[in-house]
């Protein structure tokens, strides 16, 4: 039996359970717990099926491919939603020790399962305008939280949030209509294969353009990502973490899915611009880190040069570039939901986010420091940590390719997010807290529910160690999900086999 | 939303509201095959809701309902959460469309199929929906 459409049922009941329980908030956290614990458990069993037979595929209702919906799970989808599980298990797990009753009394966990189900629809769809409204789902969710507990910041966010990713969604929606014109069909695989017959590539170009414009915005890309550092430091720590650790790279597996098995068709020119948005990206956030001091909005900035490193990845398009992508975005979901979730507890231990107002944690909190230390010389690029192995092979692919320029940029890139790191580090860790302006006392931190925050981000920490040390193991993983993307019709010939 | 004084509508409520229920019924359950649904049924029902919210106030308007709409809105995802599954009961694909027809007396077939009850859940989540913005909207306007 296919388990493709189970990563979407799972979060969806969860979500409406928490609805019918809405006058319990102990039910909710229980159904939130179980319910994405079921879904990592799914992601899993998903994850062996697709290891075994290669291609999952659904066709919704006995509908058969280019006519119904189908849902198709190749590896890179697999791995996708099993990160979902995890992030979202994670995230269930800190939001049991740091959401405010005020939140859960409004919604959040069915808001949160929601959200997780529009992720994982993304990841498992195997149909363009069915991955459109998987967006507005998660879209819809992620405006709710973000606005959720509706202070002043949080509104002057979620403005900028959405007004973007509404354009982004016009434009995807334009960018499917008019590829509907153009081959008449809106299943991907089959889209794959008549684009190939269509004279007018010109046009072909133009709607290729269009997604990468939908999709990089959703992934934040050069030049359009100033959203994200506008909004994602405005939320509790938990719904920031969730965006950070999924949303974006939502975005990034869109442009990965779409720039391998659909358009192919012109990789000198599609290809080259990504590989310019790829450079800028990674400048441009890393830069903007340098110049913060707030704790939330640096990390929001390093998402950004981040995603710069896996676009760079899909434009060089080679084998080896492809692997490195889709390692990049493993390592990069884990270590980024843990800085944030990191960044939470100091936030509930001082109740400030200003490097400036941190300080002493090393000494008062050696273990927190630890599970600082251990993402954010990953996200640098330290070894052995995940993402040691995630930059060597992107920078590897690049130096392959003689794409000399970009190669260098992503290795000063590298420096300068040490860099921040470091400033984190000796800000946050190091140096000795300020003292309190006029003698105020400081009130007693909350201490309630801290273990389930620790519990949630020493678990990702332990991940981030583990792609560390079974390198091999994960990169075979990729090297699947790459060869796969490389050859599109092993997945075309899976989900139109027996069509009529 | 203070309730209105007006003898005209107050009475007019009363008499439309039980006339609103039945049509909204009525498009449900021909919504499958012509113009109708569970969406726009839902609007005509929450429109009858609104319209008594209009004359007697919100607190005669949710004794009226004697339900809580969240709850209506948690039925509706249920309801339509369950209308996915009893395909995999006869071993056909997720989401397949499963028809029962049973004789009733008087010579008439009932048709019941999954996709009504998927039309009962999208009913239920809309009134419960509309119905929980528009009693806090006019909550918070009485409360102020």
């Amino acid at each position: 039996m296919s388990l493709a459409a189970l990563p979407i049922l799972v979060p969806l009941a969860a979500g409406a359970l928490s609805v019918a329980f809405w006058r319990s908030v102990a039910a909710q956290r229980a159904i939130a717990l179980a319910g994405t614990l079921i879904l990592l458990f799914v992601s899993i069993l998903l994850m062996q099926q697709v290891h075994s037979e290669g291609f999952v595929v659904l066709h919704m209702g006995g509908w058969q491919a280019p006519l119904g919906i189908t849902l198709a799970v190749d590896m890179l989808g697999a791995i996708m939603v099993l990160l979902t599980g995890i992030t979202g298990l994670a995230i269930a797990l800190f939001s049991l020790g740091d959401t405010p009753e005020r939140h859960e009394k409004f919604g959040y966990y069915p808001l949160m399962h929601l959200l997780l189900a529009g992720v994982a629809g993304s990841f498992v769809t195997g149909d363009i305008f069915n991955l459109y409204v998987w967006f507005e789902v998660m879209l819809i969710a992620s405006f709710a939280l973000l606005t959720l507990g509706g202070e002043r910041a949080q509104m002057e966010g979620a403005i900028k949030y959405v007004t973007l990713n509404l354009f982004s969604s016009a434009i995807f929606l334009s960018a499917v209509g008019i590829l509907y014109g153009l081959v008449g069909t809106l299943n991907m695989a089959d889209i794959a294969q008549k684009l190939g017959q269509v004279e007018d590539t010109g046009m072909v170009n133009v709607v290729a353009v269009m997604f990468m414009v939908a999709f990089g915005i959703k992934a934040s890309a050069f030049p359009l990502f100033f959203w994200l550092p506008a909004s994602y430091h405005t939320p509790l720590v938990g719904v920031s973490a969730l965006f950070a650790g999924l949303l974006t790279k939502v975005g990034v597996y869109s442009l990965f899915r779409m720039f391998t098995v659909v358009f192919d068709h012109d990789v000198a020119y599609t290809h080259t611009i990504l590989l310019w948005v790829a450079a800028l990206t990674m400048l441009s956030g890393v830069l903007g880190a340098a110049a913060q001091f707030e704790f939330r909005r640096i990390l929001s900035f390093h998402i950004i040069s981040q995603i710069g490193y896996m676009i760079l990845g899909l434009a060089l398009y080679t084998p080896l570039a492809i692997i490195g992508g889709v390692f990049y975005i493993m390592h990069h979901i884990i270590v980024k939901t843990t800085l944030f979730l990191v960044s939470g507890v100091t936030y509930r231990l001082t109740g400030t986010h200003e490097l400036s107002e941190l300080g002493g944690f090393y000494r008062e909190r050696p273990m927190l420091s630890v599970l600082f230390l251990i993402p954010a010389f990953s996200l640098a690029g330290m070894p052995p940590l995940s993402g040691f192995f995630a930059k060597l092979i992107v920078i590897r692919a690049g130096i392959e390719a003689e794409a000399w320029t970009v190669t260098a940029v992503a290795l000063l890139v590298g420096l300068l997010t040490l860099y921040s790191m470091v400033k984190i580090w000796a800000e946050v860790f190091w140096k000795a807290r300020p003292e309190a302006e006029d003698g105020v006392q400081r009130p007693e931190p909350r201490t309630e529910g801290l273990v389930w925050m620790y519990v949630a981000i020493t678990g990702l920490a332990a991940c981030t160690i583990f792609i560390g040390l079974n390198g091999q193991p994960i990169y075979n993983l990729a090297e699947v999900a790459a060869e796969q993307l490389m050859q599109p019709q092993g997945y075309i010939d899976a989900v139109l086999e027996g069509r009529p | 939303m203070n309730e209105s004084n007006t003898l005209i509508l107050r009475t007019a409520a009363l008499f439309l509201m039980p006339l609103q229920l039945l049509f909204s019924v009525f498009l449900l359950l021909r919504g499958h095959d012509e113009p109708g649904g569970g969406f726009i049924a839902g609007l005509v029902a929450s429109g009858a809701v609104v319209l008594f919210l209009f004359s007697y106030g919100v607190r005669e308007a949710r004794s009226l309902l004697r339900v809580d709409p969240r709850d209506l809105l948690a039925a509706g995802l249920l309801f339509g959460l369950a209308s996915v599954f009893p395909a995999l009961l006869v071993g056909d694909p997720l989401m397949t469309a499963q028809w029962w027809y049973l004789p009733m007396p008087g010579g008439g077939t009932l048709k019941l199929s999954t996709p009504l009850i998927f039309d009962i859940g999208v009913y239920l989540t809309v009134v419960g929906a509309i119905l929980t913005m528009v009693f806090a909207l006019s909550q918070a306007e009485s409360d102020a």
